[in-house]
């Protein structure tokens, strides 16, 4: 007898069934009787309730529209001499000549990561009540180690569509397939003296941008530029 | 479980120990209160908390009701995105298959990820047995592990500690493991805090292969879920080529849309936060089978019963498997706050480690016969449960077993178990009592339950006291502790 056939036994023995075929689905057992989301909101007070969450948790939270982003970044950019990007931000960048652009390769090993001063990425969603940021992998966000390895990691949020209000809103538009990595705040602990300290591992420092859709004024039209390596 | 823990004192030596430990007792007590407030405001915040409770119970009742077919489902859908399943029926094994893993990627280190089904079965210990060293890269872990301590917390394992303490033993210790502390060092936690990350990243860099537990199995998809705060989860579940993941049996739900719950009252009830830093959901390989880099290439998955189905077989104790481990009954347990978690002598302190221990180990012991007497029965820790475990009713039940015996599962097989030898319950029972009847606050809480429950008062003892009343009727509760009927009589406390 296998391990796996001795514990599914004991298993049987100790929770008699009628037949694993008679046995009704979850659905008829759980009560599903909690809220969807927790208030009424508009698109804006859902951005506004994302801001003040995410905040609360340290991260520093900008706005600006997609003109404006490129100018943002720079200023945010100001202190890394390289930043890594992900396949496709989807974004304009700022075209600093002291800014040098990576871009997200497997064959990157973790130490060349770890000499990357900052990151930049778009997400896959963002959650308001919770003040989360979901990554799934997608190619305006790379692999999950990039947003992990360098100590600054900048955030694109397109705002209002990629805010939901709750979490119950946000699995059924996540794919489980692909690695997910929810993010709220920075990287903390409390584990000396219940002393909260940011950045003990991941980046330090999270800042997130809250992207509105692009202003009056017609912008330049910035592409990320494609070169650039370690 | 593991056999470390032989030899341990039994609850009420370790306890009056620990109460006399006065720095012991002050972190403590800052600490569970600390938390314990601030998590009340947390889920204040959500109107539905009864309803997520509820249903976060229903979920755990259902799973455990079909684990069979649920572990089942799980192994397909793991297998099928590119992982590998490992079932194990107890530490030993788990260990053998584990330390198996590793030998076979020809690495002698590993970096894990906290877990606390690692450490019910001694993983450490078995794997240095095999000449493998497991880094712990948890901040408080790293402090437990340097400080050739033991976890007194199951969120907080170094809540015993503090920083001063902490300073010295990453001074001492540091250098031993790898990179040594900065010299100087101060106490500062942001100081501290940076020390450990400089001397884990060297680790994590390096790491070729990682071992953690998780949070929640998905069934219907085979994804894996961790959260934690710090990033090392992150680390050690994205960097490593081989990920090798130890996780009770319980910890499986049916579809992915259950994390909507557990993901709403997890943080909340354990760290007090809206969410958690960092959730890590992971699916086998991915849908690029590891081939981009994204997280290891090689995953295994070692399924651990060790007790559980034998706890499952108890139909009062079986709900102690729906336990998400986030450590709130710890934070109201006045008992807990008294003794600190190292006198339940296991992995799982405080009232949740009062009920599962002696279940998954069996009451052979003494201290795991009188883990079912720590406790003053005033409720706290029911009322804190996201999934509802009824934590008194189950010590009452234990209570019962230890003291008459009676029919069991161990090891799957059913058995009756004669009364506690001698007089070891009647003395476990005593002098738990006695460090209870010491401290006027504890025996205070536990009065009131008594009294808010009078109406279910058992008409006899449970436990060692039953042979008194199975002759006798037991006097009836009074509707008043009796410190509140003096106060309220005469106006002032005694
Ligand atoms: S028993 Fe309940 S309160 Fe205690 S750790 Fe488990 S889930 Fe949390």
């Amino acid at each position: 007898m296998t391990s796996k056939d001795r514990i599914l036994a004991r298993i049987r023995r100790a929770v008699p069934q009628p037949g694993p075929q008679a046995a009704p689905g979850p659905d008829a057992d759980i009560p599903r009787d909690y809220l969807r989301v927790h208030g009424a909101r508009t698109p804006q007070e859902r951005v506004d309730l994302l801001a003040a969450h995410l905040a609360e948790y340290r991260a520093r939270v900008h706005r600006t529209d997609e003109d404006g982003l490129p100018d943002l970044l720079g200023r945010l950019l100001a202190d890394a001499a390289t930043v890594q990007l992900p396949p496709d931000l989807g974004f304009g960048l700022p075209s600093h000549p002291s800014l040098a652009f990576v871009p997200d390769r497997a064959a990157q090993t973790p130490r060349e990561l770890d000499r990357v001063d900052a990151v930049v990425t778009g997400c896959a969603l963002a959650i308001a009540e919770t003040g989360t940021i979901v990554l799934d992998g997608g190619p305006d966000q790379g692999r999950r180690r990039i947003t992990l390895v360098p100590d600054h990691h900048v955030c694109l949020v397109r705002v209002p569509e990629q805010v939901v209000d709750s979490v119950p809103q946000a699995l059924p538009l996540l794919d489980p397939g692909r690695p997910l990595t929810w993010i709220s705040g920075p990287s903390a602990t409390s584990d000396i003296e219940l002393d909260r300290v940011e950045g003990v591992h991941g980046p330090r420092r999270l800042d997130v941008i809250l992207v509105g859709a692009r202003g009056p004024r017609p912008g330049p039209g910035t592409r990320p530029p494609e070169t650039g390596s370690q | 479980m593991t056999r470390t823990d032989l030899g341990m004192p039994a609850f009420p030596d370790a306890a009056r120990e620990a109460v006399r430990d006065g720095v012991l007792r002050a972190n403590l007590r800052h600490a569970t209160h600390t938390i314990r407030d601030k998590r009340a405001r947390a889920v204040a915040e959500l109107e539905d908390w009864d309803r997520l409770r509820a249903a976060g119970k229903a979920v755990k009742d259902h799973t455990l009701r079909h684990l069979d077919r649920y572990l089942l489902q799980l192994e397909a859908a793991v297998t099928a995105a590119g992982g590998t399943v490992h079932w194990a029926v107890d530490a030993d094994e788990a260990n053998r298959i584990v330390t198996e893993l590793v030998r076979a990627t020809g690495e002698r280190e590993v970096v894990k990820v906290k877990s606390m089904a690692t450490q019910e079965i001694g993983l450490n210990e078995a794997l240095e047995a095999a000449g493998i060293t497991a880094y712990e890269t948890d901040l408080a872990e790293l402090i437990v592990q340097l400080g050739h301590d033991r976890p007194s917390h199951i969120l907080v394992p170094a809540i015993h500690r503090n920083r001063a303490e902490i300073r010295d033993i990453f001074r001492a210790e540091m250098g031993r493991w790898g990179r040594p502390a900065p010299d100087p060092l101060g106490d500062d936690p942001r100081e501290l805090a940076e020390a450990a990350r400089l001397h884990l990243r060297e680790k994590f860099l390096r790491a070729k292969v990682a071992v953690c537990g998780a949070n929640f199995m998905v069934a219907e998809t085979g994804t894996m879920v961790v959260f934690e705060s710090e990033g090392n989860g992150r680390m050690c579940l994205t960097l490593p080529e081989t990920l090798i993941s130890v996780v009770g049996i319980e910890k499986v739900v049916p579809t992915f849309r259950d994390l909507e719950i557990f993901l709403q009252t997890l943080p909340r009830s354990s760290t007090a936060e809206r969410m958690n830093p960092y959730t890590t959901m992971w699916t086998g390989l991915g849908p690029s089978r590891g081939a981009d880099g994204d997280g290891p290439s090689a995953f295994h998955l070692v399924l651990l019963d060790n007790g559980r189905t034998d706890t499952l077989a108890d139909e009062t104790g079986r709900q102690a498997l729906r336990c998400i481990r986030c450590s709130a009954c710890l934070n109201v347990c006045p008992v807990y706050e008294r003794a600190g978690g190292h006198a339940y002598g296991s992995v799982y302190p405080g009232p949740i480690g009062a009920v599962l221990s002696p279940q998954l180990r069996g009451t052979d012991s003494e201290i795991d016969a009188s883990l079912p007497y720590a406790s003053t029965l005033c409720g706290a820790c029911y009322d804190v449960c996201p999934v509802a475990i009824d934590i008194p009713e189950i010590l009452v039940h234990l209570r019962e077993r230890v003291a008459q015996g009676g029919p069991v599962t161990r090891h799957g097989i059913r058995v009756r178990i004669r009364p506690a030898h001698g007089h070891t319950a009647e003395r476990a029972a005593m002098r738990a009592a006695r460090l209870l009847l010491d401290r006027p606050g504890a025996l205070r809480a536990g009065e009131r339950l008594l009294a808010r429950a009078r109406r279910l008062a058992p008409r006899r003892l449970p436990g060692p006291g039953a042979a008194w009343t199975d002759t006798r009727d037991l006097p009836s509760v009074p509707a008043e502790p009796f410190r509140d009927w003096w106060t309220r009589e005469r106006g002032t406390p005694q």
